[in-house]
This record gives structure tokens, C-alpha cells and sequence, in this order.
């Protein structure tokens, strides 16, 4: 268990580095950082139906979509959400996105594997398209702008403020749903993504544990999502597109399924390289594409499972020399 | 006690000396830079090429110096989607400083750059995003923009007027599903029905349509005319398409359904098809001929007016600079004398209305198969047949009834006569 306490140790300075660091860049590296934090909540749900629960979830992004188009609609339609409602707005984003993740859970979880997939996948398109073409509400593939961030007592307009708020709600996600992964509730993901069959033998209702992981990380996305609407100041449709849910799918795995943290990290870097990189170089698309493709061959577990496999490496080479001393004393 | 101290220090030390080091060192007097937000990779990528073509023939044909002023463009990639629109221009304004941004491609990228660059206080140049409310019912919430392009409505008021004149009484609308094709449509229908016309069916395919079978055969055959409004891929289809149901109608559109960055890879089934635009590059006009000339060999093709309104946009700013003697005369002051401008460019004379949006010719375009500027091979060009000079974009509306009236949508105008 001491290795688990060094874990958090070394989690909780690096939080800590970062809320230290990153206020004394520039204003851009701020941004950037802020937009990585706000998406990582995004990261680590998938990551929770994933790396923990053996569900891989393509359509992700419908959560991010419905907290980020009612932050905006409440915002422009009702002016509602720009002072201390904020907060209402932050428990309404959840609600709703949670809402959404029952309904289309009643129709997902009861496929698996591939099929999960290609469910999932269509019913964030579905998400889409309900964007896409719900003019009315959602502005269509105009999308929403909100003008203002709101204050209260404090202005989020400040990227400095804004940073540490995101901040904030980060930690406070990533300390909730580390608690999830550790409570017993979490064990019996753990023990559905290594077998569900024996789970189900056992006597655990393991479509209701599965249901339930769903829901939960439907609500981390409704999450990320308010905070979202707000650091971009437009919701579009974009935001619930494909290529959202594979990102963050992406990025899960990079860092590591079935480690909270490996989201941020795949999230910290995918960002980086594409926003940051994309500034400098035009070809930063290779190297985006050489770090997922090289991460898939040689480093399934992803950078987090890195010190993992190094430690094996040396118990192999260990073990190794001891077969060598036996065989010179033997002979 | 000194330990702790300096293990205080340390964080904002190292963050101080990372800041310094991320921050660029500080610029030499007269240097402008100008921010271009464009889609150089994604899907419309060769169209982000076009735009920054255009703005970078301009640049080399002066060598980049403005009145004295020395030009520094830098190029972000936007990717078409409006989030990545947001943090190109914030890390422009924010970490490059540059003094204007111009470009976004969609609609959707103009209304997110737009408070932008009123939360920045950041000058925006718009020669592309052509959604109407940018300089109309929203104007007010952004006192930085300022559109040297279009407005999507804009060349569709004359030629409403100009179907009327040739003597057409129905006309059926097929049009791309989202917010340009209502504004395009929208503009045609109220001028044609102004002057006596009636559109008598709406159509609206969604954006990406390859096949438009399940469309083609419901155009209603009492029809005078089709007005189609295509964008991307789907204007190089529904002609083809349409061609081969055995149409016989005219054939009119938008501008962007025949616009020189499509024709090229469009048959004979185009031959005769009129639209409206603010540019052709067939302009038979000492300027356009030179312009064309140009970025034909420079760049391989014939310029689309998405080159021309960048050439165009870098021709006015330069106006405004040379005006100050090579200096920004900051954001407030260039607004206001942009919109004082008036410039002879290639699309003609040009200058800004009280709203911050282009006044200029409309061009009613026709297809034609020729040589034209001494090349020698037949291409199709868009012939120039009529010319409505000093259009704005109310048109010939009032500004004032116009502006009570709702933005154009799906349902407005309202299609009073499809029955």
C-alpha cells in the first residue's frame, strides 16, 4: 500500500505544480491549460467507463454537448447563469447530462464490446444532429455565442480567475471519482471488466453496476461541459461532433486506461501538441499521429503504465541472473 | 526559516523565468501585425489556401511594407471549427499582439471570433463570413468588426429584381440546409416577391448530399426557373444531377454555386446558369484581367473570389496605414477610418456603409464556355451580363423595416405560395 501512497503524494504535488506554475505564463499557455483541465473532466469519465468498467464509449461527447448548450442557452435566452446562478446552472449541466446518459444507457448497456461502440456512436450523433438542426434552441450550426463569463464576487473574465475555478472543479472530479474507483462500487466495475460472467455468478446485478458507471460518467461530462461552454465562449455543434468522443477516447488511452490521471496527462499532451505545437510547426499532425500509433504498439497501457513495465523489464533481466548463478554452481 | 523562504520563492522564480522565457521580446516600432485565422488543414483546407493566397499576393506585391510599416502575417489554423477559431485568436491577440485580426471562413467561425475581438478591444477584419447579423441586428455588441467581404443576402437583392425583369413569375428554391442557404435564399425571395414574383416551393437538402434523387423529382413542374444554392461538393453534384433528370428550366443561383473555385471542376451541364456575386473573375476590367493574370501563374488557377477579398481586404488596410504614415493609429481610430474608405479595387469601387459592411457592384454572372485573357485553351468563365453598382446590404429595402424584420431563416420569409 506504500506504493499507493507515493501515487497520491506524487499526484497531489503535481496539482499542486501546476496551480503554482501555470498562473506566471502567458496568457495563452493559461488558455491552453484551462481548456486541457476543463476537457481532462471529460477524459476521466471516459476513462471511469473504460479503464474501470471495460466499456469503451464513443459517444461521450452528447454529455459535453448538453452541459454546454443549456450553460449557453440559459445564458442567452434567460440571462440566467451569469452571477451566483452560475452554480445552478453547474448542478443543472449535471442533471441534465445525467438524465440524458439514463435514457440513452436504457438503450446501450445492454450491448457489449463492438456493439457498445457502434451504439454509443450513434447515439452522440444523434446528439449531433439534434444540435445540428434544432435550430431554434440551439442556433444550429451558427451555435450559441455567450458574451460574457459571469461574476460573482469574483470575474471569471479574468483568465487567471477562470484558471484556478477550473482548477478547482478538476480537482474536486478527479478526488470524487477517485473515491468512486477505490469504494466497493468500484471494485465490482473492476471485477465486471475482468469478467463479467463470474461477476453475475457471484450474484452482482452487473447491468445496473454498468447502467449506474454510465450515468455517473454522464454527469462528469454535463460537467465538463458547462466549464467548457464557458472557456470557449461559443457552443457548436462541433462540440458534440465525432471526433470529440474519439478525442477523449484517445486521449484516455494514451495516458493510460484504468488510471485516473493518464486521462489528464493523454489530455495535457494531446492539447499541447495540437494547440501549441500546431503554432510552431506545420507538421505537428505527424507527430500527433506517430505519438497515438507508437503508444498503441509499444505502450498499450499507455504512458501511465510506463514505471509499470519497467519494473517488469527488471524483474525479467532479476530473474535472469539468478537462472545464470544456478546454472554455473549446477554445472 | 530562509528554507522555507526560498522553497516559497521557488514556484513564482521558475514560473517567472518560464514566463519570460514564453514571452516574445519586445517588438521594433512600425511593425504591423496582422493575425489571419483560416482552415489550413480539415475539410476546408484548399479553401483556407485560397484565402491566404490572396492576402499573401498582396503582401509580396508591395513587399510587405505597408506605408512604411512593416507587415508581419501571421497564419493560424482554425480547422473550421469555432473553438479552435477562439484560442487561435486569443494566443494571437494575447501572445503575439498582433494590431488586426482578419479572416474566419463559416459563419460559425465569424460569430466566435467576433466577441473575441471585443473582449480583446482587437481590430476584426472579416472578408469571408458572409452571416448576415454580423453587421446587421448584432452590430452593436461588436464595435471592433468590420466586414470587407459580404453579406450573404447582399448580391441576392438585385437579383431578385434582375429574375423579375427577365420575366419570371414562379420560381422553386433548392438550397444547402444551415444558415447560408436561408440567408441566400431568404434575400432572393424577398426581393423577387417585392417586384411581383412568387417563390412556390423551398427545398433543403442537408449539407453533404451526394444524391439528390429523393429531391430532383419533387420540383414542382409549373416552375419558371430553379434557384439552387449549393455549396462545396454538392455544387459540382446537383447540376450534374440535375442535367441528367432531363431539366429544361433556367437555372439561376448564388454566388458560391458557380464561383470560380468550383467551376473548374464542372462540366458543360453548367453552360448558362446565372448568379450573383460581388466578383467574377471574368471582369473584363484593366485590374481583374492583371489580378487574374497573376495568381494564374503564381498559383496555378484562377483566383476564387475567396483570393479576391483577401487581395482585397490587404488593399484596404494598407489604405488606412499609408493614410497614417505607416503608424496603428489604434483599434478605435482604423475602425472608423476603414469604414470611411472608399478604394477602386478589382471587384470595383468599394466603400463601407454606416454599418460596417462593404457597399459595392453585384454582378450577374453567366456561365459561358470561352477564351478569355489570352488563354488559349476554352474554359468556362462567369461572364459578366449585368452589373446593380452601389448595392448594400439592405439592397433596395429600407434599412430601418429591414432590420424590424427577423434574420432569414428556414421559415423566413415565409413561402406564402407553396401549396
Amino acid at each position: 500500500m506504500q506504493s499507493q501512497h507515493i501515487k497520491v503524494l506524487s499526484v497531489v504535488v503535481a496539482l499542486a505544480a501546476i496551480a503554482v506554475i501555470i498562473p506566471n505564463t502567458n496568457s495563452f499557455v493559461i488558455l491552453l491549460t484551462t481548456r486541457a483541465l476543463a476537457f481532462s473532466i471529460l477524459v476521466m469519465s471516459v476513462d471511469v467507463l473504460l479503464g474501470y468498467t471495460g466499456l469503451a464509449s464513443l459517444g461521450q461527447a452528447a454529455y459535453l454537448g448538453v452541459g454546454a448548450y443549456v450553460t449557453a442557452i440559459l445564458a442567452t435566452r434567460y440571462q440566467f447563469g451569469l452571477g451566483y446562478d452560475f452554480w445552478i446552472v453547474v448542478a443543472l449541466g449535471i442533471c441534465f447530462a445525467a438524465a440524458l446518459a439514463a435514457v440513452f444507457g436504457l438503450l446501450a448497456i445492454r450491448a457489449t464490446g463492438v456493439y457498445f461502440l457502434m451504439i454509443t456512436l450513434a447515439l452522440g450523433q444523434c446528439a449531433w444532429g439534434l444540435a445540428y438542426r434544432w435550430n431554434s434552441l440551439t442556433g444550429g450550426d451558427n451555435g450559441i455565442n455567450l458574451r460574457a463569463r459571469p461574476k460573482f464576487g469574483i470575474d471569471l473574465a479574468n483568465e487567471v480567475t477562470f484558471f484556478y475555478v477550473v482548477f478547482g472543479f478538476f480537482a474536486v472530479s478527479l478526488l470524487l471519482m477517485y473515491t468512486l474507483v477505490r469504494s466497493p462500487f468500484g471494485r465490482s466495475l473492476m471485477g465486471i471488466r475482468e469478467r463479467e460472467l463470474r461477476m453475475k455468478i457471484l450474484g452482482y446485478n452487473t447491468w445496473l453496476h454498468k447502467y449506474l458507471a454510465f450515468i455517473i460518467a454522464g454527469a462528469f461530462g454535463g460537467l465538463a461541459g458547462v466549464l467548457w461552454a464557458h472557456t470557449a465562449g461559443i457552443v457548436s455543434p462541433e462540440n458534440v461532433v465525432l471526433t470529440t468522443s474519439v478525442d477523449a477516447l484517445l486521449m484516455a488511452v494514451l495516458g493510460g486506461a484504468g488510471t485516473l490521471v493518464g486521462g489528464v496527462i493523454g489530455a495535457m499532451i494531446v492539447f499541447g501538441l495540437r494547440e501549441y505545437l500546431s503554432t510552431l510547426v506545420p507538421w505537428w499532425q505527424y507527430v500527433l499521429g506517430a505519438v497515438y500509433v507508437l503508444t498503441i504498439l509499444y505502450l498499450p497501457t499507455g504512458l501511465m503504465g510506463i514505471p509499470q513495465r519497467i519494473r517488469q523489464r527488471r524483474t525479467l533481466t532479476g530473474r535472469r541472473d539468478d537462472m545464470k548463478k544456478i546454472a554455473t554452481v549446477t554445472s | 526559516m530562509t528554507i522555507t523562504f526560498l522553497r516559497r520563492l521557488g514556484p513564482p522564480l521558475l514560473g517567472g523565468v518560464v514566463a519570460l522565457s514564453l514571452t516574445p521580446a519586445a517588438n521594433a516600432a512600425e511593425e504591423l501585425r496582422i493575425g489571419f485565422v483560416a482552415p489550413t488543414t480539415g475539410i476546408f483546407a484548399q479553401v483556407g489556401k485560397d484565402m491566404v493566397d490572396g492576402f499573401q499576393l498582396y503582401l509580396d506585391d508591395v513587399n510587405s511594407d505597408f506605408g512604411g510599416a512593416k507587415v508581419k502575417f501571421i497564419v493560424e489554423d482554425e480547422q473550421g471549427k469555432p473553438d479552435t477559431a477562439v484560442t487561435r485568436a486569443k494566443k494571437l491577440a494575447l501572445q503575439d499582439k498582433v494590431h488586426l485580426l482578419v479572416g474566419g471562413l463559416l459563419a460559425s467561425s465569424g460569430y466566435a471570433l467576433a466577441p473575441v475581438s471585443t473582449a480583446e478591444k482587437t481590430v476584426y477584419v472579416v472578408p469571408v463570413s458572409a452571416a448576415d447579423d454580423l453587421t446587421q441586428r448584432d452590430l452593436a455588441k461588436y464595435p471592433y468588426l468590420i466586414r470587407t467581404g459580404w453579406s450573404s443576402s447582399q448580391p441576392s437583392h438585385p437579383f431578385g429584381q434582375w429574375a423579375c425583369d427577365q420575366g419570371y413569375k414562379k420560381i422553386a428554391a433548392v438550397g444547402a440546409d444551415y444558415a447560408f442557404g436561408y440567408e441566400v435564399i431568404g434575400g432572393f425571395q424577398r426581393a423577387f416577391e417585392a417586384c411581383g414574383g412568387q417563390i412556390i416551393q423551398k427545398i433543403w437538402p442537408p449539407i453533404g448530399t451526394k444524391d439528390f434523387g429523393p429531391y430532383i423529382p419533387t420540383i414542382r413542374q409549373d416552375a419558371d426557373a430553379i434557384f439552387t444554392l449549393m455549396v462545396g461538393p454538392m455544387s459540382l453534384q446537383f447540376p450534374k444531377q440535375l442535367a441528367a433528370s432531363g431539366n429544361k428550366k433556367p437555372v439561376i443561383g448564388g454566388g458560391t454555386s458557380y464561383d470560380e473555385f468550383v467551376l473548374p471542376s464542372m462540366g458543360d451541364e453548367v453552360i448558362g446558369h446565372v448568379s450573383a456575386l460581388q466578383y467574377s473573375a471574368a471582369l473584363e476590367t484593366p485590374k481583374n484581367e492583371a489580378f487574374v493574370k497573376k495568381y494564374r501563374a503564381k498559383f496555378g488557377k484562377v483566383p476564387s473570389y475567396y483570393s479576391e477579398t483577401n487581395y482585397t481586404s490587404a488593399q484596404m488596410i494598407h489604405e488606412v496605414i499609408k493614410n497614417n504614415k505607416g503608424n496603428f493609429p489604434g483599434a478605435e481610430e482604423f475602425v472608423k477610418q476603414l469604414a470611411a474608405l472608399k478604394l477602386d479595387t478589382i471587384r470595383g469601387p468599394v466603400s463601407i456603409d454606416d454599418m460596417r459592411n462593404p457597399v459595392q457592384n453585384i454582378y450577374i454572372k453567366k456561365v459561358e464556355k470561352k477564351k478569355m485573357f489570352g488563354y488559349d485553351k476554352e474554359e468556362l468563365w462567369n461572364t459578366v451580363i449585368k452589373t446593380y453598382p452601389n448595392v448594400s446590404q439592405f439592397g433596395q429595402f429600407n434599412k430601418d423595416e429591414f432590420l424590424k424584420t427577423p434574420v432569414y431563416s428556414r421559415d423566413f420569409p415565409p413561402c406564402k405560395f407553396c401549396n
